[in-house]
């Protein structure tokens, strides 16, 4: 019991150590430094990928609609926020759309400019996880009684059917067809963003920590015990389902809000491949892992290794080798080789307090031995 | 009638090109148990070797090129990612396939520079436009279902009749019982991916004579595309993976036809769900049960 | 006290053309221990899956404290492949899935173990206590269950240490001996608070001193938990040691039923059985 309590405030330390570093580069550096940048969508990323773990780590259901589920809460997002007098610009090939209300507008309307638009952005937020996990919900019914291949397939394509649809131009006058959505408003800084995905991300480990993320794991490990053991296979894989994508939601409206622009076309399987990659280098089954390699994975991708496609990298001059898209060659190779020769990933199913743990089990270990 | 008959025969003759490579899916899933997802960018690789070597090389030198290259890609890919993983969990392997999907894809970008690399030599007399019941349309829309039956049946006979055709489906039928009655697990495998690739490097040629360019994400959409068909049909069946192919080659080119261009992929995963839904294993998948 | 708790009646279970169980007709009456016993491959774990609803019978019912559970009847292209007797003698479906059977009070174990593997000790059984909690999912994310959750873990607590496992509880349930982790798998299944406890060859793999061990176990958490027991069992020792009564299935059917004096003294059930159990 005193080690979990070591646990949490080692945890609660760690996290307050993250919000602290944002807020002092926040203070320093412009909004559109490339650190901010960074952290802003690392921390978007490590929340989609967190959900993801949730569903195909912790529940041991191969998934593979993450950037379908985004894709709502990017659309919703935007189409809840654009002021209402941008929309006839934003809509132009449409008559200005045929929803003429911002949700920012309205509560800043009787909150106050500053809080009320804050509300309002997070109540779009909200709305985009709810309709993902309302679609969730739907597409669970037919779809979690396949088996795990057929799941990844099936949840593939739902993903695919979903960008089509918002490709239509006959849902223009919402989606703005095959255009773009722009001019919403965003969060300003990169501890808002951080404080959210960490409110968020509390939330999933809490839930997971609970008897119903037991059960979870239990189904992943071993389906037919767990169903022998009283626990109701649809219900649990459901409601799993649905929670993840509710968070998918929500992390493809931060996402919309940080690229500044919302299209269809981005949310195909590749970026579900990605999250699923950086799912795998953190360690499936592990949150923090998942964290760890979506800031891992952005820092690298966005920043350090950038060099590789613009000519000089470590003070080599190259141009002929370090061009366009050499970074991301480089990058599936060691993802390769992680997937290959390092399965566990960074953490394991471990996660970043239980490195604490280590030391008191090995000597108990070896005090059992005697 | 008129208006529709074009679409028909593009859809006959795209549906034999999904065959062609869902059968190297329906081949490796009957054995592995796994969902290749690069073989869809295989089938790109190959359109990109035929775009690079017919403009180098004279086609009798290109053509076969193409298919050494793409046969030689297909056997790397099964004895680096997932020769290793052979006892390791499903998801290793699955995630793995995700992987090298991912890499060839970026390798692709990388030497391409992203830019759709245009089809400029087009393999000669087979892009020759012909016209037929008074549609015009080029040769390879023909050609391509009567070379599809041809490759299916030589296939089929393969797996019926010879020696390593009876290896494969033994492997196919209990992976473990197979290895232990002395057949040479590896190398059934490797043959497997073999000719998987084998005749996607021939759908892709088909395939881009077709199309202007040869983009990196051309491989995508066929691909899976092919893999619904495989599963459509009942996966691990060569004649369901092939009627599967048709069928939803057709049923896209249609939709195209009544001027629903945004759903023609959407469609076939609508079908796929429902496929799924109604008869999990497929048109001629045989039905498993689990032992508790 | 002495009423009938489980009651099997006329069921079938047709794989295809296969009988796997052909009409199989048994009750249990409470506070009883009973014992399966048949040759491999009987069809005795198909009849607990049956019964326990993993597998939903081709015909026939289940009965549970005197209350139908389960029933059903050929439907679709059974209706002519059908083998079975009483056809047509039912007439509705009543199929419960397994975790639904769970929670009406039977619980069970497996031939081949089926703990959670990387779940430790503790929470093997913990997660059992999943199905009996009455809270939410947001409830119990934000911890509103705790005082449910600290009498869980409580009880879980005392029942390791009835069954004699509180000293690995914090051990990997994998990492167990063989015959601790079936004392698991049973300490598992009795935290879904069972009345009935179905057990699919207990002692399998077990050496004498280990069957011995299992044996006076049974028995004692019988009377302790207030159980009936309903077994399936190769051990011929263990059997006749603590069964009240003894059915005795042989390709499917039911060749025999009684006390273990009588079943030993069966010329029946030793052509069937006992005869090659010897043998070996």
């Amino acid at each position: 019991m005193t080690m979990k309590k070591k646990q949490t405030i080692f945890m609660a330390a760690v996290l307050l150590l993250l919000l602290a570093a944002s807020i002092a580069v926040d203070a320093a550096l412009p909004s559109y430094h490339i650190a901010v940048k960074v952290i802003e969508k690392a921390t978007v990323y490590a929340l989609v990928a967190v959900s993801m773990n949730l569903l195909n780590g912790f529940t041991g259901l191969f998934s593979l609609g993450q950037a379908g589920f985004m894709l709502l809460g990017a659309y919703a997002y935007g189409i809840l926020t654009i002021p209402v007098a941008k929309r006839e610009s934003v809509y132009q090939y449409f008559d200005g759309g045929a929803i003429h209300f911002s949700l920012p507008e309205i509560f800043a309307g009787f909150l106050g400019e500053g809080v009320g638009s804050t509300v309002g952005m997070l109540a779009a937020l909200l709305v985009g996880g709810l309709l993902a996990a309302v679609f969730a919900y739907l597409i669970g019914l037919p779809v979690l009684r396949l088996k795990s291949d057929y799941l990844a397939i099936a949840t593939l394509g739902f993903a695919e059917i979903l960008k089509a649809f918002f490709q239509w131009n006959a849902l223009g006058p919402l989606t703005n067809g095959s255009n773009l959505l722009k001019s919403y408003p965003a969060f300003e800084n990169a501890t808002a963003y951080v404080l959210l995905a960490g409110v968020l991300i509390t939330f999933i480990v809490l839930l997971i920590n609970s008897t119903y993320g037991r059960a979870f794991k239990a189904i992943r490990d071993d389906e037919v015990a767990a169903e022998a053991m009283g626990i109701n296979l649809a219900k649990h894989k459901r409601m799993s389902f649905v929670i993840s994508s509710f968070f998918a939601g929500i992390g493809g409206g931060m996402l919309a809000m940080y690229a500044g622009t919302i299209a269809a076309a981005p949310f195909k399987s590749t970026m579900t491949y990605e999250i699923l990659l950086i799912v795998v280098i953190g360690g499936i089954g592990s949150i923090t892992g998942s964290i760890l390699a979506s800031f891992l994975y952005i820092f690298s991708s966005e920043w350090l290794l950038r060099g590789l496609d613009s000519g000089t990298f470590l003070g080599i001059n190259a141009p002929g080798i370090f061009k366009n898209g050499f970074r991301m060659a480089v990058f599936s190779v060691i993802i390769m080789v992680i997937v290959l020769f390092f399965r566990k990933g960074i953490m394991g199913d471990k996660e970043l307090p239980d490195l604490l743990n280590r030391r008191p089990k090995q000597r108990k270990k070896g005090g059992a031995v005697k | 009638m008129r208006e529709i008959l074009p679409y028909i025969i593009n859809g006959i003759s795209v549906g034999g090109q999904y065959a062609l490579i869902a059968i190297g899916y329906t081949l490796v899933y009957g054995i592995l148990r796994l969902i290749n997802f690069a073989h869809g960018d295989v089938f790109m690789v190959a359109g990109l070797v035929m775009v690079y070597a017919t403009t180098a090389l004279p086609m009798y030198i290109a053509l076969p090129l193409v298919l050494a290259v793409t046969v030689l890609l297909g056997f790397l890919i099964e004895r680096v990612a997932y020769k290793p993983l052979r006892n390791a969990p499903r998801m290793s392997v699955m995630i793995s396939a995700i992987g090298v999907s991912y890499l060839i894809q970026n390798l692709a970008f990388y030497i391409t520079g992203g830019v759709p690399q245009p089809v400029s030599t087009p393999i000669p007399w087979i892009s020759n436009n012909v016209v037929v019941l008074g549609v015009s349309t080029k040769r390879v829309t023909l050609i391509t279902p009567v070379l599809t039956i041809l490759l299916v049946a030589v296939l089929v006979y393969l797996i019926k009749k010879t020696k390593i055709g009876m290896a494969m489906r033994a492997a196919a039928k209990d992976f473990e019982a197979a290895q232990l009655m002395g057949i040479k697990i590896n190398s059934v495998i490797s043959f497997t991916f073999v000719i998987g690739s084998f005749l996607a490097a021939v759908g892709a040629m088909l395939y881009f004579t077709n199309y202007p360019s040869v983009a990196i994400t051309s491989g995508g959409m066929p691909g899976l595309k092919a893999f619904v068909a495989a599963v459509f049909g009942g996966i691990g069946s060569i004649p369901g993976a092939v009627v599967g192919a048709f069928i939803i080659g057709l049923c896209e080119e249609l939709i195209k036809g009544i001027g629903y261009t945004t759903f023609s992929d959407a469609f076939t995963f609508a079908l796929l769900i429902a496929v799924l839904c109604v008869k999990p294993t497929g048109l001629f998948g045989e039905k498993v049960t689990d032992k508790v | 006290m002495s009423g009938t708790i489980l009651k099997v009646e006329n069921a079938t279970m047709q794989f295809g053309g296969v009988v796997a169980v052909d009409n199989l007709n048994l009750e249990v009456n409470e506070g009883e221990i009973v014992a399966l016993i048949g040759p491999n491959g009987a069809g005795k774990t198909t009849a607990f899956n049956v019964i326990t609803g993993v597998y939903q019978p081709t015909n026939g019912a289940v009965w549970f404290e005197e209350k139908k559970i389960i029933e059903n009847h050929p439907q679709g292209k059974m209706k002519s492949l059908y083998k079975g007797q009483h056809a047509g003698e039912y007439t509705s479906v009543l199929a419960p899935t397994p975790d639904q059977v769970t929670k009406l009070g039977m619980a069970r174990t497996f031939q081949n173990i089926r703990l959670w593997k990387s779940q430790t000790v503790f929470d093997n059984v913990l997660i059992a206590k999943h199905c009996r909690t009455h809270t939410n999912f947001l409830a119990a994310a934000f911890r509103l269950n705790h005082k449910e959750e600290a009498r869980q873990r409580e009880h879980v607590e005392q029942l390791l240490g009835e069954v004699g496992l509180s000293d690995v509880k914090n051990e990997l349930a994998t990492s167990l001996p063989y015959g601790k982790q079936r004392r698991l798998e049973i300490a598992r299944a009795l935290a879904t608070e069972p009345k009935l406890l179905l057990l699919d060859e207990p002692a399998a793999g077990m050496n004498p001193q280990e069957t011995d061990e299992l044996t006076a176990f049974i028995g004692e958490i019988r009377t302790k938990f207030n159980l009936t027991v309903f077994l399936i069992e190769h051990h011929m020792d263990l059997v006749m040691d603590i069964s009240d009564r003894i059915y005795v299935l042989d390709f499917g059917k039911l060749i025999a039923d009684g006390t273990p004096d009588e079943i030993q003294n069966n010329k029946r059930v030793i052509d069937a059985y006992l005869g090659v159990a010897e043998d070996a």
